[in-house]
């Protein structure tokens, strides 16, 4: 098996609560997977039991070769964990702290200070290195708890919500070191925030109840929405007839449209079909003379995806 | 081994870079001073030797080493840290025991700072320091049992307050389990060689023939196996508590 990181039937129960229902997953090197769900899917316990911080009732993680029931130690040395809400030791500074971190994961002395600056130049911390970590704003600490899950430069990185409570600036940082270190390790991030998963990760699943309910490349979760492939537009000087001309087009399922204001009117024209309608559509537009301020394709609404995967009722 | 030590360091440096270390320390050497010469006695008892100090110590250190156990665990609980230190490469074992002899080298310092009053003693007069030095090795078994007790309890809460209270009760019981008090409790029912077994887990019992100079090893051997069973338990905790 090549995949770095395996997930079989990975099953957490708190009492009579099943928090995550035997999910499974393979993630292979160079992949950077999205963990998706509401909150409350489980995303944080599945986590937390494939890096070897709770016992799974069921089902067992394998990184590299390593179960995680079995020998906890080479599976956390070989992981590099985030975990939710960036914990950290509040009275040390970040160069103590990462100096810990270090010295618990046996990294040579002589490599030490290598790895702890190499780490804090990453993300982007050199100048808060002496300052208490109680002391810093929660974009640093956040990244000062990135800087310990990569100190080791791991094979399997985790991170939950690396980029929650960043401003866009950070946000494109860290969405840029992960681009930058996927090539050779597995990634696993989990959030909420779904423009995210089309930045930074090659694949997403999506889990809600505690299980897997979609497992695709970001583009082909995009595709299941009814978004997908409508064009918009925005247009002035429309005539009465245009909807009805649309709707009269073969390939068109159904138009939305609405003002918004100075004359102009947007249309969202929704194919019948996986087909692409933007040359019929145009050539429909310029034949009744209309104005064309702005008209693109839809990829897909990622959140209107989300929200049906993991609201529909459950069968 | 390794990782133990860095738990250790991080740990005796985290009690430094809060007020707690020079607090404590500072409370710890002024009562220790204060029970001594008053009343202890030291001066009146008109002996060149440092009963009155060690005679006091396990009431001192009934407060005050629950105080200095009670965050070892409770606080990493509290602010999420747990999860961050073990999801190291660290097994329970090493962290509690690292944690453990952080907890016991700063109360070794404190114990350390009483010197002073060795320093007088024998400006004084000419005391037995075989005894002293017995009295010093007594002092900080103790310290360490109370501290494996007091560790064990913070590993059941996140509330450093409970953790303080309870351990401080349990250190109590052991105290007293020489005495009718807790003795009487079971006369009526108990066996008597359940009694007598009561009676022999009695902290005071075991320090006080240290602290006359005689290190018996069957008192030793009381010391380290309450080290022993509550450090085994508070590893079974840490543990347990992650899977719930």
């Amino acid at each position: 098996m090549s995949d770095l990181l395996r997930v079989i039937g990975l099953t957490k129960k708190f009492g009579d609560f099943t928090a995550v229902d035997g999910i499974d997953f393979s993630v292979a090197r160079g992949e950077v997977l999205g963990f998706l769900g509401p909150n409350g899917a489980g995303k944080t316990t599945a986590m937390r039991m494939v890096t070897g911080f709770l016992p799974p009732t069921g089902g067992t993680a394998i990184v590299d070769g390593f179960d995680v029931r079995t020998h906890p130690i080479e599976v956390k040395r070989k992981v590099g964990y985030l975990p939710e809400g960036a914990p950290l030791y509040d009275d040390m500074t970040p160069r103590e702290f990462l100096t810990f971190v270090a010295d618990v994961r046996n990294i040579d002395r002589s490599d030490r200070d290598k790895a702890i600056d190499s780490a804090a130049d990453r993300i982007n911390i050199q100048h808060v290195m002496h300052q208490p970590i109680g002391t810093l704003s929660k974009g640093y600490k956040r990244r000062v708890g990135i800087a310990q899950a990569i100190l080791h430069n791991p094979d399997v990185l985790i991170l939950d919500e690396p980029t929650d409570g960043l401003d866009p600036n950070q946000k494109h940082e860290v969405r840029k070191l992960i681009n930058e270190m996927a090539s050779d390790k597995v990634i696993v991030i989990s959030t909420h925030i779904l423009e995210e998963v089309d930045v930074v990760c090659s694949r997403a699943i999506v889990i809600a109840n505690g299980r897997v309910v979609a497992d695709g490349k970001p583009q082909e979760l995009e595709a299941r929405s009814s978004f997908h492939n409508a064009v918009s537009v925005r247009v002035s000087g429309v005539p009465d007839s245009l909807t009805d001309k649309l709707l009269a087009l073969p390939m068109v399922e159904k138009v939305e449209s609405s003002e918004i204001g100075d004359g102009q009117v947007s249309l969202t024209v929704f194919p019948r079909g996986p087909v692409n309608i933007l040359e019929t559509v145009s050539e429909c537009l310029k034949e009744l003379a209309v104005t064309v301020e702005q008209i693109h394709v839809e990829r897909g609404k990622m959140d209107e995806v989300f929200r049906n995967i993991t609201t529909s009722p459950k069968s | 081994m390794g990782t133990t030590l860095a738990i250790c360091r991080r740990e005796l440096r985290a009690y430094f870079t809060t007020p707690l270390a020079y607090v404590f320390i500072v409370i710890f050497v002024a009562m220790n001073g204060a029970t001594a010469f008053f009343f202890g006695g030291l001066f009146d008892r008109g002996q060149a030797d440092m009963t009155s100090l060690f005679s006091m110590l396990p009431w001192l250190y009934l407060f005050l080493i629950p105080a200095v156990a009670m965050r070892l665990w409770a606080e990493e609980r509290k602010s999420g840290t747990l999860e961050l230190l073990m999801t190291l490469p660290v097994s329970t074992t090493s962290a509690v025991f690292g944690k453990f002899l952080a907890a016991w080298v700063f109360s070794g310092i404190a114990l350390s700072l009483t010197f002073p009053v060795w320093v007088t003693v024998n400006w004084l007069g000419n005391p037995d320091n075989g005894i002293i030095l017995a009295s010093y090795i007594g002092g900080l078994l103790m310290a360490g049992s109370y501290l494996a007790i007091g560790g064990f309890v913070s590993a059941l809460t996140k509330n450093q307050v409970i953790a303080f209270v309870v351990g401080a009760a349990v250190i109590f019981l052991f105290m007293m389990s020489s005495l009718d008090l807790i003795l009487a409790a079971f006369r009526g029912w108990a066996p008597v060689f359940l009694v007598e077994v009561i009676q022999s887990l009695s902290f005071l019992v075991h320090y006080d023939s240290i602290v006359r100079g005689v290190i018996d090893l069957r008192d030793l051997v009381f010391y380290f196996s309450i080290m022993g069973v509550f450090l085994f338990a508070n590893v079974v905790v840490v543990d347990q508590k992650r899977g719930a």
